[in-house]
């Protein structure tokens, strides 16, 4: 089918409106979709996504980027080439593998290369402190239903203690 | 009851046996995330949250082998999501497991995504009662959770999401890179592999042909706008999804923060175009809006397209405080029973399309029965305007 706008070019993007009930389809190749103001449906699919690499790898360099295709993960054998046609990753350790080429797509994706939000470990740990926190502080009831004083004093004792190593770790990180 | 009523029931309740999902327990509304009313819940039907993780160690579900899945799956069954508190007592469904109606109730219900739909082995779902939080194992990461909440409560999903995330893991080794963040399938998640979305409605921007033009502002700046089921669906009832598209350079709370201030503005615009038509269409908008509660309460065949687009009018009524419509939460709670795979659970078993829309008529035409004599009967159409405060 060809573009309903230019009647040149394949139409590859087919729009479908609903406006008061009635129903329009459009056909339209990418270059009028894009002009048309279609772009933002073309750029969320991760297909388009994939496309576009396509359209790198045949229309740019083609010998180089014949070769980086051949570029595997050397942990689940994945190829550049698979990524570019699929759009998706076959383990972790192909951020390792593939490092380079990904850091292109990340910084083209998402404008930039390294992650600053949250991470593994630290949050791990607070909530675990959090639950040791929330036994203490059940077994000190407990503790002090049963009359067990000495007991109680001693988890006390282990509560006071955990409350500051929290409170100097928040004034090292300010 | 009638024999004929009866004989429903007990074919409903043989049926049931068959399913293994607790269909008679999600049919109920009340307890569910969506049967509150959420902050801003005339025009933003939902918040969701969603968090990809994956496992150190294990490739990712789209290349894994069958039984390296499979024993991911056993493993986080056994071994890991029982110990989640907000998981305590809820039963891990196995999405092969599931007739293909089950799976269509989860998606209505946004528990389980397109992918899963399909054929695939090792793949499960697990949710809380209150389907506020969830999590889909082996989709295509390993762990997606997810927290839902009714209108506007970006920070809540993100507390609620973030708290499963913590406690999970404390039991596994994640997938982590200090330059790329949480490793994902696709690379376009990657870094916090925190999607955050809304569902907000937006007749008044559709009605004034100005919709388009926000949202190409808004893909421009990193955000995107998707239909009602997210990815690749179509734009129904006017409902529209904005969520984030950058996951990596920015904390997790910056995204929020982005996203909160672009819903705000879009609201506004919405409250801008919807200015404009009460100014220059009253009289239209109003007739619009009462013509589809006309149909609504007495059409004997109603498609699924039909009833969300007629909802989407009786919506924009509510929110502009027409006298005698019904609460926003009480429409989305009928949007969702009204769909295919809601009214054929309630049937018991699959239904022909006909049969489909004849059930999804006289449902909402039952319901909006009940709400209007709740509601006092008031008289609709009498062109009297509720103060907003009032609601």
């Amino acid at each position: 089918m060809k573009c309903q706008v230019c009647g040149v070019a394949d139409a590859s993007v087919h729009v479908k409106e609903v406006q008061n009930e009635q129903v329009t389809e459009l056909h339209l190749c990418q270059k009028c979709a894009r002009e048309k103001g279609y772009h933002s449906m073309l750029d969320q699919s991760k297909q388009a996504l994939a496309s576009q690499f396509v359209w790198m790898a045949e229309n740019l360099f083609p010998e180089a980027d014949a070769e980086m295709g051949q570029i595997q993960c050397a942990e689940c054998g994945l190829k550049y080439s698979d990524l570019v046609q699929t759009g998706r990753l076959g383990c972790p350790l192909c951020y390792v593998h593939l490092e380079p080429q990904l850091k292109q797509i990340v910084r083209r994706v998402h404008g930039a290369v390294r992650h600053i939000g949250k991470a593994p470990g630290r949050e791990g740990e607070v909530f675990e402190h959090r639950r040791h926190i929330q036994k203490l502080h059940e077994e000190l009831a407990r503790a002090i239903e049963r009359e067990e004083y000495e007991r109680a004093a001693a988890i006390r004792d282990e509560l006071r203690s955990l409350d500051r190593h929290a409170g100097e770790e928040e004034s090292e990180e300010a | 009851m009638s024999a004929r009523a009866g004989d429903e029931a007990a074919s409903r309740r043989h049926k049931e046996t068959e399913m293994k999902l607790p269909v008679a327990e999600m049919l109920q509304a009340s307890g569910k995330w969506f049967a509150q009313e959420g902050p801003l819940g005339d025009a933003i039907l939902s918040t969701r949250v969603r968090l990809a993780r994956n496992l150190s160690g294990h490739r990712f579900p789209t290349r894994a082998l069958p039984e390296e899945q499979e024993r991911l799956l056993t493993r986080a069954e056994q071994q890991l999501l029982p110990r989640i508190e907000e998981f305590s007592g809820a039963r891990l469904h196995r999405v092969d497991g599931l007739s293909l109606l089950e799976r269509h109730l989860l998606l209505e219900r946004h528990l389980i995504s397109h992918d899963l739909i399909g054929e695939g082995s090792g793949r499960a779902v697990l949710f809380a009662p209150d389907e506020a939080i969830s999590v889909m194992v082996n989709e295509e990461d390993h762990f997606r959770l997810q927290a839902l909440r009714a209108g506007f409560q970006l920070d809540a999903c993100h507390a609620a999401a973030s708290h499963v995330d913590d406690q999970l893991e404390s039991y596994v080794e994640y997938a982590f890179s200090d330059n790329f963040g949480y490793l994902t399938a696709c690379p376009t998640n990657v870094g916090t592999a925190m999607r955050a979305s809304v569902l907000v409605h937006l007749p008044g921007l559709v009605l004034t042909k100005r919709v388009k033009k926000v949202i190409s502002g808004i893909s421009q700046v990193g955000f995107t706008v998707r239909g009602f089921y997210g990815e690749g669906t179509d734009v129904l009832g006017n409902f529209f999804q904005i969520s984030n598209q950058v996951t990596l350079g920015e904390k997790e709370s910056q995204i929020l923060l982005n996203l909160e201030r672009i819903v705000h503005q879009v609201l506004e615009y919405e409250e801008r175009a919807r200015d404009v038509l009460v100014k220059d269409a009253a009289a239209q908008v109003e007739d619009k809006v009462m013509r589809a509660l006309g149909v609504l309460r007495h059409a004997q065949l109603l498609t699924s397209e039909e009833m969300i687009g007629l909802m989407s009018a009786v919506r924009l009524g509510t929110s502009l405080g027409l006298a005698g419509l019904p609460p926003a939460h009480t429409l989305s709670e009928i949007l969702l029973f009204g769909q295919s795979a809601h009214l054929q659970a309630q049937a018991g078993g699959e239904l022909g399309s006909a049969q489909r829309n004849a059930r999804r008529a006289e449902f909402v035409r039952e319901r909006l029965l009940e709400t209007s004599s709740a509601t006092g009967n008031q008289a609709p159409g009498q062109g009297a305007r509720r103060d907003r405060n009032d609601e």
